[in-house]
């Protein structure tokens, strides 16, 4: 009964709408369909959100999303994760979390000291580096604070023989420090390639004829 | 009794053990990811053009061959991107950017205070996020707001690392020589690409940074560095 009155009422209003109808100088009337327009329409998914023209709507970025890569500084996982396991493990490990990796990433940095003493017929054991870390906290430093240092105030570099672990620059090369860190002793010139040493401290490489003097984005067009 | 295990290794495996040492910046990295949307390539941070700026750039899915493997390369709607920032010192993210693919365009959110920290992420939708429309190689979009400007889109690779005479030093077959010297070196990414994420983000919006790791791990005596965020980033699929 009460049902019935209601729409009773409804179809009356209705009607009286209609007979009035819109008059010439009805302003509110919403002629095109937009995004600010307060009201769901056209084919948006939400007041004014989803469907062609419209940005999306909050909906569509829900749900959980879970970690499969993880990357601080150049290089650790490759280097130092000796086997696939590891590597995916590493991946998947917090950053506060990986005293479980410490280890094992100092036996790989002996590992490869080793097996190059072999080829030469020598025994070869890591010396510390220029930064002047031994093999354990050497290791404890690239496996438990695997993040770029980022100082927001000074000059930017992972490694520029004055400056340390302030942040990279496209043009930083990470390869000759890294391969120095690891292979150049205290003073960065172990295994350079001069006096009979093999070249382990650089690859050669440079950033070749690569423009990093642009303005934002910074980083050049794609190759062709 | 280690360097003993090591050798008998070495042998069994013919030096195997050296062919993964160090395939690059972290370009196919692991198993698990290498060849996925999800890959991470590279991370940069550095001090923008405006000084009291901040350029945060991570790359994906690299090495992309030129031509039509760059041209049809898409970020992956699944795959959220976060620059994690840690500003007091314990490697957990304070602050994170998150960047996901929507359509057309790359949608930015924060920095803003996680949810919550560690491997699962949300989209931090409490804040309003940025669009920018994802650019082509010749079309090159980019979008500011409050101070920030963004990226997204392929780029040239600025990794460079001679990779293929990696491998060789790394198998001993170029021992004792090891490394070439510049001009013989030859330059495995130098003609290859990557999908870039590039933010600018002023100082101001990261807050104060930390007594740098280093100086707080005892490493280098009080003063030897600056203050410094730590910062990685990372990659989650949607479940």
């Amino acid at each position: 009964m009460k049902t019935y009155k209601f729409k009773f009422l409804l179809i009356a209003i209705c009607a009286s709408l209609f007979v009035v109808g819109c008059s010439d100088d009805d302003d509110n009337v919403i002629e095109q369909v937009s995004c600010s327009d307060g009201i769901q329409n056209g084919d948006e998914e939400g007041v004014d959100c989803g469907g062609t023209a419209c940005g999306p709507c909050i909906s569509a970025f829900s749900g959980t999303f879970v970690q499969e890569d993880a990357m601080g500084r150049p290089g650790i996982n490759t280097v130092f994760s000796s086997s696939d396991n590891i590597k995916n493990n590493f991946n998947t490990t917090i950053v506060s979390g990986r005293s479980g990796f410490t280890a094992g990433f100092e036996a790989q940095l002996e590992g490869y000291h080793d097996v190059y003493g072999t080829a030469l017929g020598v025994d070869i054991d890591y010396e510390a580096n220029i930064l002047g870390l031994d093999a354990p906290t050497f290791a404890f430093v690239l496996s438990q604070t695997d993040a770029l240092q980022v100082a927001p105030n000074g000059t930017t570099t992972y490694f520029d023989g004055t400056n340390a672990l302030t942040g990279r620059t496209l043009s930083d090369d990470v390869i000759d420090i890294s391969l120095t860190l690891m292979f150049g002793g205290t003073d960065g010139m172990r295994f350079d390639g001069n006096n009979g040493t093999p070249q382990l401290t650089s690859d050669g490489v440079g950033p070749g004829d690569r423009n990093f003097s642009l303005p934002f984005p910074y980083l050049e067009t794609p190759n062709q | 009794m280690k360097k003993t295990k090591l050798l008998a290794a070495i042998g069994g495996l013919g030096l195997a053990v050296l062919a993964v040492f160090l395939i690059a910046a972290d370009h196919i990295d692991a198993p698990a990811v290498a060849g996925t949307t999800s890959d991470i390539a590279d991370l940069y941070a550095f001090e923008g053009d405006n000084p009291n700026n901040t350029v945060l750039i991570a790359t994906l899915q690299g090495p992309l061959e030129p031509g039509n493997v760059t041209n049809n390369a898409q970020f992956d709607e699944d795959v959220l991107v976060e620059f994690n920032i840690d500003r007091t010192g314990d490697f957990v993210e304070d602050l994170v950017i998150q960047a996901i693919k929507r359509g057309d365009s790359m949608y930015f959110f924060g920095p803003v205070g996680p949810t919550q920290t560690g491997l699962s992420s949300i989209v931090e939708t409490s804040v309003a996020p940025v669009a920018v429309k994802i650019s082509t190689s010749a079309d090159v979009q980019t979008a500011t707001s409050n101070g920030m400007t963004f990226f997204a889109g392929p780029r040239r690779d600025a990794f460079f690392f001679d990779f293929n005479r990696f491998n060789m030093v790394a198998s001993g077959s170029v021992a004792p020589e090891g490394f070439l010297p510049p001009g013989q070196a030859d330059d495995f990414f130098d003609n290859l690409n990557v999908l870039a994420i590039v933010v600018e983000v002023p100082n101001s919006l990261l807050g104060t940074a930390p007594t740098h790791v280093a100086v707080a791990a005892g490493l280098f005596p009080p003063g030897a560095l600056p203050n410094a965020y730590n910062v990685w980033v990372s990659t989650k699929r949607k479940q």
